[in-house]
């Protein structure tokens, strides 16, 4: 499988990550080099092999659906980089 | 460096329990070579201020005799570690002012138990790297050189502040995480010994998250002791995290007894590499006469998956990767880029990753991205998946056929020069190619250093248990050690 730069740009697109037209070959090469080493997985006998869901078997556990920590709008907003009126704020969204 | 900062763990709780020493005083003697060590670059959130007020809790609890084994003992804390008011960014610009309102469950175990901080330890950005070269902070040196020659190595990552600051004796002991080998890896290139535990035996609550289902953190320390001690301490179930283990934290120092007659050892024979060095291959042999020697049977075994452990890492680590890292979008906290006019929100999230990101983190987004995309999700992500439960069954037949530890070496090399393997990223992942395995099958694993190659740096070996049984395995650490006696120190030139 080879990426070209229209797939870099896509990708980069998907991974909300700016990149400069200038910069998508070299990105290009960079992920075919990762994948030509990925690649290999193609090589291993997979035939009724389950896909691992854990690495330790264990059943996760319940809770009761309580409320444990509420209550704390002013710390979960400390480290945002813009809160007003007791919310996140951002850019327009919906024009 | 200062007689007292060089004490183990163990040296200092006995010192301390019979007053011979004051927790202000170590404390006091760990920030005066912090202070000295700015070459290095293992602290990069100095807490003296914390440090002062911990110690001076914790020579009262000692005083009134109520002093568990860490009380007063000044530890490094990795930077990925969320500590309350304390920064905690993961080396990345991203996080750049984040002072998290809340205290990982490690943190808060140690400091629980009267440990106290010095400060936070440079790291590899997000704990993505093997050389600690993709930390915002710039890199961490090595206090271990080449002879006299004094090209700047690399102490190995992501927990490379953390080694480079236990080597250097500007702490007692240091927390590490490692999702393919960044705890045993930077131990192995510093001389130091490094424990990552079973998946799900310490809690990852306010770890900042790289790969979800590989991250474990553990204890680096200056002995097996020393790690079994801090072990004890960081692990145990945690409500918060429900990939922790509901199970009993045993007394790991209780464990020591150095007897290991009749414990079999298995030497994989896939991890001999082709064009590994004579003197990985001969400390090996060393470490397989050295067990044996102490009373263990060694068998060769095979575990035939191992040389598709990179590629399965490199598919599985970047798409969790991926999907734990898009919460960095300049919302809730970090960097957040400066817009131009008629910016929307979709320009915000794709400046602020540009901006933010590291070139390493960025391109481990994007390859988890594409393995994640439609299309592409089956023929990488589930055959990953797939080949990871085929790497842990080969040790779970290993296991059942009888064998309590694998021995294998740690590291293919010694700690090279900063720079030299930076620009190719591939050539850069085969610095896990002994440690990933036990991340992809969950298992305990530790790297002790066991000897010096020709030019003087240290090498370590890696010893990987069965599941929950850290307590066996550091005592077949402790009887390597105690037999290979690794006593050597970088000399001081920072």
């Amino acid at each position: 499988m080879s990426i070209d730069i229209e797939t870099a740009r896509k990708v980069a697109k998907l991974a909300r990550i700016a990149v400069p037209e200038e910069d998508l070959p070299a990105l290009a090469g960079e992920f075919n080099a990762i994948l030509g080493f990925i690649e290999q997985l193609g090589e291993v006998d997979v035939e009724g092999v389950e896909p691992m869901v854990s690495v330790t078997p264990m059943h996760l556990k319940r809770r009761t659906d309580v409320v444990t920590e509420g209550g704390q709008a002013g710390k979960v907003l400390s480290n945002a980089p813009d809160a007003r009126e007791g919310f996140f704020a951002v850019p327009k969204v919906v024009e | 460096m200062s007689e007292l900062t060089s004490l183990t763990i163990t040296e200092a709780r006995d010192r301390l329990r019979a007053g011979e020493v004051t927790s202000a005083e170590l404390t006091e003697a760990c920030l005066a070579e912090i202070g000295a060590a700015a070459p290095l670059g293992a602290f990069v959130h100095e807490t003296p201020e914390l440090a002062r007020a911990q110690a001076g809790a914790a020579d009262e609890r000692l005083k009134a005799g109520d002093a568990p084994d860490l009380c007063g003992v000044p530890l490094g804390i990795k930077d990925l570690f969320c500590t309350k008011g304390v920064p905690s960014q993961a080396a990345s610009a991203i996080l750049e002012g984040f002072r998290p309102e809340y205290e990982s469950t490690v943190t808060t175990r140690l400091f629980g138990a009267g440990a106290v901080m010095l400060g936070k330890l440079n790291m590899d950005e997000f704990a993505m790297g093997s050389s600690n070269e993709t930390s915002t902070y710039g890199p961490a040196v090595n206090p271990w050189r080449r002879g006299d020659d004094a090209t700047p190595l690399t102490p190995g990552g992501s927990s490379g502040g953390s080694a480079s600051a236990v080597a250097a004796d500007l702490c007692l002991g240091a927390t590490g995480t490692d999702t393919g080998g960044s705890i045993r890896q930077p131990a192995a290139f510093t001389g130091i010994t490094g424990l990552k535990p079973t998946y799900g035996r310490v809690s990852r609550l306010g770890i900042i998250a790289f790969a979800s289902s590989l991250d474990q953190a553990g204890p680096m320390g200056k002995s097996v002791r020393d790690c079994a001690i801090l072990l004890k301490a960081m692990a145990g179930h945690d409500a918060k995290d429900s990939t922790s283990a509901d199970l009993p934290v045993p007394d790991f120092e209780a464990m020591l007894t150095g007897d290991i007659r009749g414990k079999t050892i298995g030497i994989p024979r896939e991890y001999r590499m082709d064009g590994m060095p004579d003197e990985i291959e001969a400390l090996w042999a060393e470490g397989r006469a050295m067990l044996e020697d102490a009373g263990a049977k060694i068998v060769d075994i095979s575990l035939p998956h191992t040389k598709y452990a990179l590629p399965t890492y490199y598919v599985i680590a970047p798409a969790e990767a991926s999907s734990n890292l898009a919460r960095y979008d300049g919302v809730r906290y970090g960097h957040r880029a400066k817009l131009s006019q008629g910016d929307g929100i979709t320009e915000m999230y794709e400046k602020t990753r540009a901006e933010g990101f590291g070139a390493e983190v960025k391109r481990r987004v994007m390859v988890g991205t594409y393995v994640l995309s439609a299309g592409f999700y089956d023929a990488y992500y589930n055959r990953a998946r797939k080949v990871r439960a085929l790497i842990k069954r080969d040790f779970e037949t290993v296991f059942a056929d009888g064998v309590d530890a694998i021995l294998t070496p740690a590291t293919p090399s010694a700690a090279f020069a900063l720079g030299q393997e930076f620009d190719d990223p591939v050539q850069m992942y085969l610095n896990d190619v002994f440690t990933v395995t036990v991340n992809l099958a969950g298992l305990p694993g530790i790297a002790v250093p066991t000897g010096l190659d020709r030019q003087g740096l240290p090498l370590g070996l890696q010893l990987i248990g069965r599941p929950w049984e850290e307590g066996d395995l550091l005592n077949t650490a402790h009887a390597l050690e105690a037999a290979a006696g690794f006593v050597a120190k970088p000399s001081k030139w920072w």
